[in-house]
C-alpha cells in the first residue's frame, strides 16, 4: 500500500496538474456523497425519536397528527395507478418492441411523444389533471383523478423499462418457440414475457417509487383530505403530500420529521428492492 | 380462429401503444385552451413581459416569474453541472472496486428521495444556513440553486458516468501510450468523446431544475419580484402555479394556467433540443 502511495506520490510530483484534477475529482465525489449522508443521517437523527404511537393512529386529528390515514391512501393510489399504467405501458411496449417495423414514422412519433411525457414538470401533470380528470370528466378531487394523472406519469418509465428488458430477451427464444409451431402471440406470452419479468418489475418498483414520492401533481387532483377513503371518489392525501402540508403549518416540525423518517424508508426500501431484482437477471440497472 | 385473434391483439398493442400520443394531446389541448384566452385578453406582451403581478389589481405580468425560473435554474447548474461531471468521472475511472455498488445505489437512491423531502431539508438546515451567512430572509435565488444543484446531481451524474463509459477504451489506451497520466488521459481523450451525452445530461438537469416546484416553493421565499440579488427572494413560474391555484377564480385561474402555458413551451424547447443533439450523435 505504501510503496504504491510513494509511486504514486512520485508520478504527481512532475505532474501538479495530474494532482489538481485527481483531487477535484475526489472532491466532487466526497461533496455528493457527504451531502445525501448528511440529509439522510440528519433526518434520521431527528425524525426516529418522534416516532410515537399516536402518529400511527388511525384516525386523524390536528392533535395527533396522524400519518397513517395519509399512508394508507398512498398505498391506495400506488395500486390504482398501476392499475392502469402497468397493462398499458407494458402492452405499449410489447407493441414498439414485437411488432414495430423499424424507421415507422408513427414508431417515431410514439417514441417522441413518450420522450415529452417523461420530461413533463409534474406541476403541469397536476394542472392538466384538475382541468381534465377533475372539472372535464366531473371525477372531483379524488383518489381516481389523482391516480389517473399519475399514471400518465409513469407510463413512459414503465414503456421504456419494459422495451428495455423485451429488447433483451435474446432473439434465439423466440426463433426456438416460432420453430415449434407457435403463433406471434403465444411466443410473446408464454416465452418473450416470463424472460423479461425482472426488467420490468424493476421498472415498476421505480414507478412506485415516483409514486410515492409526488407531490405537486396531486395537490390538485387528488386533494388534501386527510383522512383514509371511502371509495375512490373521495378526496385523499398521500404521505408527501402530507408531509408537505405540516410542514407548512410550522407547528409541527417533530412530526414533519417522523413523517420524513417514514418516506426515507419507503424509498429506501423501494430503491434496495429494485436494485435487487436488477441483480437478479444480472442486466444493468435502467438508467433514471 | 386463431388468426382472427392475432390480429385482434396486434391492434390492441397498437392501441395501448397510442396512449402516450394521445396524453400529450389532450394535455396540449386542455392546458392552450385553458391558457390561451387569458394570455390574449391579457395581451401577450403585457403577460410576457410586464413586470408587475397582481391579481388584485388584475395586473398578471410574469416577467419576474420567467427571470426568477431562469436565475434558479442558472444557479442550479452552476453548482451541480461541475460537481455532477466530476463525480461522474470518478464513478467511471476513479472508483475504487469495493465502494463502487455502494456508491451507485446512493446516487439512485438521491433521485429517489421525494423532493418534498429535499425542500424540508432545505427549509430547516439551508434556510437558516444563508439567514447566518447573508443576512435577510435565507430564502433566497442561493438557497433555492444549492438546493436544486443537489437535486439535479444524480441526473446528470447516471447520464454522465454512462456516456462516459460508452467511449471505447482505445482512446485511453492511446492516450497512456503517448505518456499521458492517468488524469491526463481520462480529462483529455474521454471526456471530449462523451461530450455529446454529458451535454443532454445537462440538458435533462435543466428540465429537471425548471420544472421542479415543491422544493423550490418551501426555500425560495416566492415574492413575484425580480430578484435584486442572489440573496433576495424569488418566485419561479411552477411555484406561481401552486401558491395561488388554490383560491384563484376567472381571469386569474386562467392567467396561471397561461403561466403553465409558458413554462409547457419551455420544456418542450428543452426536449426539442435534447432530441436535435441525440440525433446528431447518430
Amino acid at each position: 500500500m505504501v510503496k504504491i502511495l510513494s509511486k504514486k506520490w512520485r508520478r504527481y510530483k512532475h505532474d501538479p496538474k495530474s494532482l489538481l484534477l485527481f483531487l477535484l475529482v475526489c472532491l466532487a465525489a466526497c461533496i455528493t456523497m457527504i451531502a445525501l449522508l448528511f440529509i439522510i443521517v440528519y433526518i434520521l437523527i431527528k425524525g426516529i425519536p418522534h416516532l410515537t404511537p399516536e402518529l400511527f393512529d388511525i384516525k386523524y386529528t390536528s392533535k395527533n397528527v396522524s400519518l397513517l390515514p395519509a399512508l394508507i391512501n398512498t398505498l391506495f393510489i400506488t395500486v390504482l395507478s398501476l392499475f392502469f399504467a402497468v397493462p398499458v405501458g407494458i402492452s405499449a411496449a410489447i407493441y414498439l418492441a414485437e411488432y414495430a417495423q423499424r424507421g415507422n414514422k408513427l414508431v417515431h412519433i410514439i417514441g417522441l411523444t413518450t420522450e415529452t411525457l417523461s420530461g413533463i414538470p409534474s406541476i403541469i401533470y397536476g394542472l392538466f389533471g384538475s382541468l381534465f380528470f377533475v372539472k372535464y370528466l366531473g371525477f372531483g378531487l379524488s383518489l381516481l383523478s389523482g391516480a389517473c394523472t399519475l399514471s400518465i406519469m409513469i407510463l413512459p418509465l414503465i414503456i421504456r423499462t419494459t422495451q428495455e428488458a423485451l429488447k433483451n430477451v435474446p432473439d434465439s427464444y423466440r426463433e426456438g418457440s416460432f420453430g415449434l409451431g407457435a403463433g406471434k402471440l403465444r411466443t410473446i406470452f408464454s416465452i418473450v414475457l416470463p424472460c423479461a419479468i425482472p426488467g420490468i418489475l424493476s421498472g415498476v418498483i421505480l414507478g412506485i417509487g415516483r409514486i410515492v414520492g409526488e407531490s405537486a401533481a396531486l395537490i390538485f387532483t387528488a386533494g388534501t383530505v386527510a383522512e383514509v377513503v371511502s371509495n375512490m371518489f373521495s378526496s385523499a392525501r398521500t404521505l408527501s403530500v402530507h408531509m408537505y402540508a405540516i410542514s407548512g403549518e410550522g407547528l409541527y416540525i417533530n412530526q414533519t420529521y417522523a413523517t420524513a423518517v417514514v418516506l426515507l424508508i419507503v424509498v429506501i426500501l423501494i430503491n434496495a428492492l429494485s436494485n435487487f431484482i436488477a441483480k437478479k437477471i444480472g442486466g444493468g440497472k435502467v438508467e433514471i | 380462429m386463431k388468426h382472427i385473434k392475432e390480429t385482434i391483439m396486434k391492434f390492441l398493442f397498437f392501441l395501448t401503444a397510442c396512449v402516450s400520443i394521445a396524453a400529450v394531446i389532450l394535455i396540449c389541448i386542455f392546458l392552450f385552451t385553458n391558457g390561451v384566452p387569458a394570455i390574449k385578453e391579457i395581451g401577450i406582451f403585457k403577460f410576457l413581459l410586464g413586470t408587475t403581478w397582481k391579481p388584485a389589481n388584475n395586473l398578471y405580468g410574469i416577467f419576474p416569474m420567467i427571470i426568477g425560473s431562469l436565475y434558479v435554474t442558472a444557479g442550479a447548474l452552476f453548482i451541480g453541472v461541475p460537481i455532477g461531471i466530476l463525480t461522474a468521472v470518478f464513478m467511471a475511472h476513479f472508483c475504487p472496486k469495493p465502494i463502487y455498488k455502494p456508491m451507485k445505489f446512493a446516487i439512485h437512491l438521491m433521485a429517489g428521495i421525494p423532493s418534498v423531502v429535499y425542500g424540508f431539508f432545505g427549509l430547516v438546515i439551508l434556510v437558516p444556513f444563508m439567514r447566518e451567512m447573508f443576512g435577510g430572509r435565507g430564502m433566497s435565488v442561493l438557497t433555492a440553486s444549492v438546493l436544486l444543484g443537489l437535486m439535479i446531481l444524480p441526473t446528470i451524474i447516471s447520464i454522465s458516468e454512462a456516456s462516459i463509459r460508452a467511449v471505447p477504451k482505445s482512446y485511453y489506451e492511446g492516450g497512456i501510450a503517448l505518456g499521458a497520466s492517468h488524469e491526463r488521459s481520462v480529462f483529455l481523450t474521454i471526456l471530449p468523446a462523451a461530450k455529446s451525452g454529458i451535454f443532454s445530461s445537462v440538458v435533462l438537469g435543466i428540465g429537471r431544475a425548471v420544472g421542479e416546484t415543491m422544493a423550490v416553493m418551501m426555500v425560495a421565499g416566492n415574492q413575484a419580484v425580480i430578484p435584486e440579488s442572489i440573496t433576495s427572494g424569488v418566485r419561479t413560474l411552477t411555484t406561481n402555479i401552486v401558491l395561488e391555484m388554490g383560491y384563484s377564480t376567472d381571469l386569474h385561474r386562467e392567467a396561471l394556467i397561461g403561466t403553465a402555458v409558458v413554462l409547457f413551451v419551455f420544456i418542450l424547447m428543452i426536449n426539442l433540443s435534447l432530441s436535435l443533439v441525440k440525433r446528431k450523435v447518430k
